[in-house]
């Protein structure tokens, strides 16, 4: 038997979810944006299946009775996009400005032979 | 249709600053400098008229709100629940009118020097009024998530204003741990919106009632996922960490801004879980009840402990302002109008005195030398006489010592809990945390004016008047909510009442879709999804 689409996506969905969660629970800062991102991926999915996986259906409202795609959680998705791209170039920009204040990509500043951060 | 001026009332609040911060990003800031000095003056000037004319809308629209009248202002003419709506209740124009009045002395405190510690200070300021105003006057839930980005992009800069080591370290901190709660905001809207096809506040608190059986169970799934985000930003426990860390590194005319800051969460609390989720939700009213309580409780206990064991200034007021959201969520979790008024009336008092007190711990920390804000004997300041009397007076306020406003708040809190089940730990607990904050205030107080060290070189000049006066203006701001107590509380009754009354909102909201009684149809209804 060939599992549903909806089985497919939601195991998806759930996979990529726990590899950014994952990455964000990582010490050094370029696998937590990583890790952000990836996240971003898997919620945004997750928004458009909310409109229910339709296939064969219009986008918008046909004739008669037809069953037809929502375009709101698409909507709500294309928003979603647009405000993770500018928190991740904002992140980025962050990890790299800590970097280079604090010569190290540990998320709490620790330097890299372990002893504690300088004051 | 023909609109004037006053029909656009409700969204100047949100176009004001928005075009404000644009004018500032074109006129352009390349830092502090001497050469660069007529450009920032003129900055702050741009910046501070702004924030005048905006006074003057949320004066308007609290009027009007005064009134009883629900301003509902639609987008593009659309029709609700289709297009996105703007709604001024009472509730939402008071806390413009707060966020205004914190803003205008802030502003004015920022202009004598911080201004000039980093880039595009004014323009990220108005921006982060824009996603505040914006936050506080939405009806729309995915529409108050963008408002909350726009609010947070502008906090991540304005909390590195200034830079250095540690504000850099606890900022990567603090956006992180932001963008993580906002993809948890994105799964429980759009579970939300899986479930009842709306994301319109009014048209869901009509909706959710409706929603039976295994779908109620993840409808409420999607409710609690939005308490964790939204008592994330309110700094609830266990969720409050990072509040005092990033406030305590913040600059302080930013940390006093972001005063009003952990208020947007307690407002969505209170919007979603209070009302949507609220007393007539059938299967899900009330969902939050059993939680937000002890939650509440263990928030204030916690931020007193922690406020104890500060061992700097910004610490101490950062710990003081977790205990104070902890208060106001205690008040909000009796789901009763009587308690709302007194949240209403305590979330004013305790957003001015907050943002206050943040300005004046930098004036003594800069007049004790090296020592600065350290809870440590130092050299005297300079005005002992004028800071330490403002520093009684905010005290006292935080306190809950009469006939300030905080006694005045805690008495209204006390008054509507006294026939609740939980009064018993809501009045020890409350009495407690006002205990504790007093021996923690009087430690600090007594430390940095009695206890000095004369044998260390002073040297502090004292604060420019300026700075003095902004700061005046805020704790003043704090004693006129005593004096004007009683229509103050008329207010906030009102206000609470008109929370409680669903039928009015959705008569207001959904006008054309026939008000309370509208039936817009859910478009998947059933196990498979399949339309009606």
């Amino acid at each position: 038997m060939m599992p549903s689409m909806e089985f497919l996506v939601a195991t998806g969905i759930g996979w990529i979810a726990a590899c950014g969660i994952w990455l964000i629970l990582r010490g050094r800062t370029f696998p937590v944006v990583l890790g952000l991102t990836v996240l971003g991926y898997a919620v945004n999915v997750f928004i458009f299946a909310m409109g229910r996986l339709w296939s064969n259906a219009p986008p918008i409202i046909g004739s008669g009775g037809q069953q037809i795609a929502d375009p709101l959680p698409q909507a709500l998705v294309l928003t979603a996009i647009v405000i993770g791209f500018a928190t991740t170039g904002f992140v980025i920009e962050l990890a790299l400005r800590s970097r280079h204040e604090s010569d190290t990509d540990h998320v709490d500043g620790k330097p890299d032979d372990g002893s504690e951060p300088r004051a | 249709m023909t609109m004037g001026l006053l029909d656009h009332l409700p969204a100047l609040p949100v176009l004001l600053p928005s075009a404000t911060a644009i004018l500032l990003l074109l006129l352009g800031d390349h830092g502090g400098g001497e050469h660069n000095l007529h450009k920032r003056v003129l900055s702050s000037r741009v910046s501070i008229i702004s924030a005048l004319i905006g006074l003057v809308i949320a004066i308007q629209l609290f009027l009007q709100a005064a009134d009883g009248n629900l301003m509902v202002y639609r987008m593009g003419e659309w029709p609700a629940p289709f297009g996105i709506v703007l709604v001024v209740d009472r509730l939402a124009a008071m806390l413009i009118l707060l966020t205004s009045l914190v803003a205008l002395p802030v502003l004015l405190y920022a202009s004598g020097g911080w201004d000039g510690q980093g880039r595009y200070f004014h323009a990220l300021f108005q921006f982060q009024l824009m996603g505040l105003n914006g936050a506080f006057a939405t009806g729309d839930l995915f529409n108050l998530f963008v408002f909350f980005e726009v609010l947070l992009i502008a906090s991540y800069v304005l909390m590195m204003h200034g830079l250095g080591r540690e504000r850099l370290r606890v900022g990567v901190h603090y956006v992180v741990l932001n963008l993580a709660a906002s993809a948890l905001f994105l799964i429980g809207v759009a579970l939300l919106y899986a479930l009842t096809g709306t994301l319109n506040m009014a048209d869901l608190a009509l909706r959710v009632p409706l929603v039976e059986g295994p779908d109620a169970v993840v409808l409420q799934v999607a409710a609690l996922t939005l308490l964790v985000v939204f008592g994330f930003k309110a700094a609830l426990v266990p969720l409050s960490a990072w509040l005092p860390a990033t406030y305590a590194a913040s600059s302080a005319p930013v940390a006093a801004l972001f005063a009003i800051m952990t208020k947007v969460g307690v407002y969505a609390i209170w919007r979603v879980h209070g009302v949507i989720f609220g007393a007539g939700a059938g299967p899900s009213a009330n969902l939050v009840e059993p939680l937000l309580l002890p939650l509440a409780v263990a928030t204030s206990v916690l931020a007193v402990l922690g406020a104890l064991a500060a061992q700097t200034l910004p610490r101490l007021v950062a710990w003081l302002t977790v205990a104070s959201v902890g208060t106001l969520l205690m008040a909000l979790a009796l789901f009763e109008a009587p308690a709302w008024s007194a949240a209403m009336y305590y979330m004013a008092h305790s957003t001015l005195t907050g943002a206050g007190l943040f300005l004046l711990i930098e004036l003594v920390a800069a007049q004790r030398g090296e020592v600065g804000s350290r809870i440590e004997p130092s050299s005297p300041v300079a005005q002992p006489a004028l800071l330490g009397l403002m520093l009684l007076l905010a005290a006292a306020s935080s306190i809950g010592l009469p006939p300030l406003p905080g006694f005045i708040g805690k008495l209204m809190l006390l008054q509507a809990s006294s026939d609740h089940a939980q009064a018993v730990m809501v009045w020890s607990v409350v009495l407690l945390v006002g205990f504790v904050t007093l021996l923690g205030l009087a430690r600090a107080g007594s430390t940095l004016f009695w206890h000095v060290r004369s044998d260390l070189p002073s040297g502090a000049s004292g604060a420019s008047a300026p700075l003095v006066a902004a700061t005046g203006i805020l704790l003043a701001l704090s004693v006129a909510m005593s004096v004007f107590a009683a229509p103050l509380q008329r207010y906030t009754q009102a206000a609470a009442a008109q929370l409680l009354d669903r039928g009015a909102y959705a008569d207001a909201v959904l006008g054309e879709q026939g008000g309370a009684a509208a039936r817009t149809t859910r478009p998947y209804t059933g196990a498979t999804g399949a339309k009606p």
